[in-house]
């Protein structure tokens, strides 16, 4: 029986930490584009910044072999792709959906391209040193809680630490206040002194560096390779993450669990042997995305000023 | 007496229009100086110019006895000016102390400190009779309240002037014979004030100097007390305007809009109109009076089938038009001026011509075969901007090239010319200055005397005074009281509209 082999512990510890594995690159990616929408930019490109985050980040951890240059450059290549996409909106007032699906596409042939370029067509592509679980002393001898929180890879301790830290930032300082008050009143917030366009440069390019890293986690920490697309929706997950999470980097961080819960359960499942149509549960995090979506994008409201360009006179 | 404030010859030009030419402007300390001008008189360029959002072409300011070059409202922050725009510079979703705070406050740090800030609210809000909670958040204070955290945010930087860009414009009858109040403090706290408006009652009886300006000209400075408000009047516009309506009484004909037990919901799925019945006759003028947000937007929404009715019914005609769409309700004969002419009234971004036929598009004379018929709808757009006196250089230009005046002109000018017999009118005259809403008013008795029902929402109760036969009082979406024109009277008409009496 199937059930059997579900409703066993070992298999209930492996679906949760692999949720909480999984959940991390999304929420930071999402954390990055709290941020980047709070200041009234709505950054639809993180896929691609995610994209070119995997690849600059593979590259260099590859080219050097250490991972750690490699996540600095990934958050540069995400850094990067938004730099893009902030001269294009804040600059030049752009349409902020357009240049977001534009960024996307480039990011998406781009970073094939260079790859390509870079390792041709290869049957065993290259990799990256594979990254190591830290056992947090004492804390990872719990049962079951420390097989679940405390055996994870670097990268996910990291993310899940930023988020009190993000939250504290927003709505606890003055640079929170003055961000928010950018997304809501950009005018208001001028006229008062608040550079409005330097804060939305700033909180685009901090929302690119975390794709940017997202990505290169993706490449060197859990995949230690590189490979097209590989991005695969997570950046637009991500973007439901921001709304499902209100905005808020705590809610946000449960959002993110529920997605990657979802994700898990889809490979934890296929790891058994589940006799049930792989694709069907492939589909559950894009799902859960949807009906998210459906149940909470009304009753959300996001920052007044939400992807209107600002125009001084 | 010191002046703050000398503004000496200031030049600003911006293409194709001359907005100030050589303005000389002083400001005494602890005096309220109003600013009176048309719209597109200059006032706003000039205070932009204070407030350091424009650059002058040419001239000095002179302030607290220095030269100085205002080049950003950081810096005219840091001289002690402050600005109350028109369009209130706030956070909806902020609370008041995070309002007042914004933009200067890192004195401690990163972290946020509240506490400090709450108390000297409260201190300052006592000081000068405003009531402001600190921990209000904004949206959900009423609009002469949220001004009053505008007024917070100059006290708090410790402005030593203080310009009011319209601020009447907004406020009840109450709010504003408080805000003078809370101004009149102010000014004996040796607070100098910059008025703008184009009221003339107002300015009569806040400031204690006048400068009126017309087309980017100083026309001159007055002491209030040594003229009256036809001689302002005249300086503003050049030449005498006629406010005064002259209503004659006249018979009236059939009920031609009848609405039974209206019920309306807001946005926010309140009841906004709740059991209102009217009947409103060919030939008379029935106007709404009411505070703002008392359920007149959903009232003329529903009536104008924009907005749904949860029960009751409306006759247009003798029609049942309950919940029928815009183009029906129009059909059976209503023409509609909407309160937010921009919204509701215009496709900003279509011409002049496309705007005039909105409501006939599908009529035989301007469409063939599913084709528009440009040559005539050239022309009919041409007819109208002469017999409305519309100012625009062709009918070919966008709506939104429109000054406020005109945009309701080119409304009005639809409207009025389609086959109607009921006539719904909203806030016909918000923002428009004196010219343009002599225009209207004259309009709209053209129409009553042509037989039209007409239906007058507006919070201007001197409006409604003028051109009502008969004024019924709205308070959170009831008719609480009705008056008809020989027992007009403010009194009874503000106690009804504060919800105070019932009738």
């Amino acid at each position: 029986m199937v059930l059997d082999r579900i409703l066993t512990l070992t298999f209930i510890v492996n679906l949760l930490a692999a949720t909480i594995r999984s959940a991390a690159p999304i929420l930071l990616s999402a954390l990055g584009e709290i941020y980047t929408e709070k200041s009234g930019v709505c950054n639809i490109g993180v896929e691609g910044q995610i994209l070119c985050g995997a690849l600059t980040g593979f590259l260099a951890a590859y080219f050097t072999g250490s991972n750690l240059f490699g996540f600095v450059m990934g958050m540069a290549g995400g850094l990067l792709m938004s730099l893009l996409f902030a001269f294009l909106t804040v600059t030049l007032n752009a349409d902020q959906i357009v240049v977001g699906v534009t960024v996307n596409i480039f990011a998406a042939g781009l970073t094939s391209f260079i790859y390509r370029v870079i390792f041709g067509v290869t049957i065993f592509p290259p990799a990256t040193k594979p990254m190591k679980e830290i056992f947090i002393k004492g804390l990872s001898d719990i049962p079951i809680i420390g097989q679940v929180f405390f055996q994870q890879k670097p990268y996910v301790y990291f993310v899940f630490l930023l988020v009190p830290f993000l939250s504290y930032l927003l709505f606890k300082t003055t640079v929170g206040l003055k961000i928010r008050s950018v997304g809501e009143n950009p005018l208001a917030a001028e006229t008062v002194g608040i550079p409005v366009r330097l804060i939305r440069y700033c909180c685009i390019l901090f929302g690119g560096a975390c794709a940017g890293l997202t990505g290169a986690f993706l490449s060197i920490a859990q995949l230690t390779r590189f490979m097209d697309n590989m991005a695969g929706g997570r950046g637009f997950i991500a973007l439901a993450i921001v709304i499902f999470g209100q905005y808020n980097p705590t809610k946000a961080a449960a959002a993110a669990l529920i997605f990657g819960f979802a994700d898990s359960l889809q490979t934890c499942l296929q790891a058994v042997g589940l006799k049930f149509p792989e694709q069907f549960l492939r589909m559950a995090p894009y799902l859960v995305t949807i009906l998210a979506m459906v149940l909470v994008s009304k009753s959300v409201s996001g920052p007044a000023s939400l992807s209107k360009p600002y125009y001084k006179e | 007496m010191n002046q703050i404030l000398q503004m000496r010859g200031i030049t600003k030009h911006f293409p194709g229009v001359l907005a100030n030419d050589h303005i000389d402007f002083d400001v005494n300390e602890g005096e309220i100086h109003a600013l009176l001008g048309e719209n597109g008189s200059g006032k706003t360029t000039l205070m932009n110019i204070l407030y350091g959002l424009y650059q002058p072409q040419e001239g000095i300011i002179i302030f607290d006895g220095k030269e100085v070059k205002i080049n950003s409202p950081l810096q005219s922050i840091e001289l002690k000016i402050g600005m109350v725009h028109q369009h209130f510079m706030l956070i909806p979703v902020f609370t008041v102390v995070e309002n007042v705070i914004l933009g200067i406050e890192a004195e401690k740090g990163i972290k946020l400190d509240l506490d400090k800030a709450r108390e000297e609210i409260r201190h300052l809000s006592h000081e000068f009779g405003l009531d402001v909670d600190p921990d209000a958040i904004v949206w959900q204070l009423p609009v002469g309240m949220q001004q009053r955290v505008e007024i917070l945010k100059a006290l708090y930087r410790g402005a030593k002037l203080l310009i009011l860009d319209e601020p009447t414009a907004v406020l009840t009858p109450q709010e504003i014979n408080d805000l003078f109040k809370i101004l009149r403090d102010m000014r004996s706290h040796g607070t100098s004030i910059i008025f703008i408006s184009h009221k003339l009652n107002e300015v009569m009886s806040i400031s204690d100097r006048v400068t009126i300006l017309n087309r980017g000209k100083v026309i001159h400075t007055v002491n209030t007390k040594d003229t009256s408000p036809s001689e302002l009047a005249r300086m503003m516009v050049g030449r005498e305007v006629f406010l005064h309506v002259d209503l004659i009484s006249q018979e009236t004909g059939d009920i031609k809009l009848k609405v039974e037990n209206l019920k309306v919901l807001n946005d926010k799925k309140l009841i906004a109109v709740n059991d209102l019945s009217l009947e409103l006759r060919s030939g008379e003028i029935l106007g709404i009076a009411g505070v703002d947000g008392n359920g007149q937007s959903e009232l003329s929404e529903a009536l104008g089938g924009l907005r749904p009715i949860e029960s009751g019914k409306v006759f247009v005609n003798g029609v049942n038009v309950t919940n029928k769409r815009p183009e029906i309700i129009t059909q059976c004969g209503m023409s509609y001026v909407p309160q937010d002419r921009k919204k509701h009234g215009v496709v900003i971004d279509f011409s002049l011509a496309e705007n005039s036929i909105l409501r006939s598009h599908k009529s035989k004379e301007f469409s063939a075969n599913g084709f528009s018929r440009k040559t005539k709808i050239n022309e009919y757009a041409d007819d109208l901007i002469k017999k409305f006196d519309i100012r625009t250089p062709n009918s070919q230009v966008h709506a939104k090239t429109l000054s406020g005046g005109n945009m309701q002109k080119l409304i009005c000018a639809r409207e009025f010319s389609r086959p109607h017999e009921v006539l719904i009118v909203v806030q016909p005259t918000r923002g428009l200055d004196v010219a343009a809403m002599e225009f209207i008013y004259s309009s709209l008795v053209d129409e009553r005397s042509r037989g039209t029902a007409i239906l007058l929402i507006s919070t201007e109760l001197d409006e409604v005074f003028s051109l009502s036969d008969r004024i019924a009082v709205i308070y959170e979406g009831k008719i609480v009281g009705e008056l008809a024109r020989e027992n007009f009277n403010t009194e009874q008409i503000g106690l009804l509209m504060a919800g105070s009496v019932t009738h």
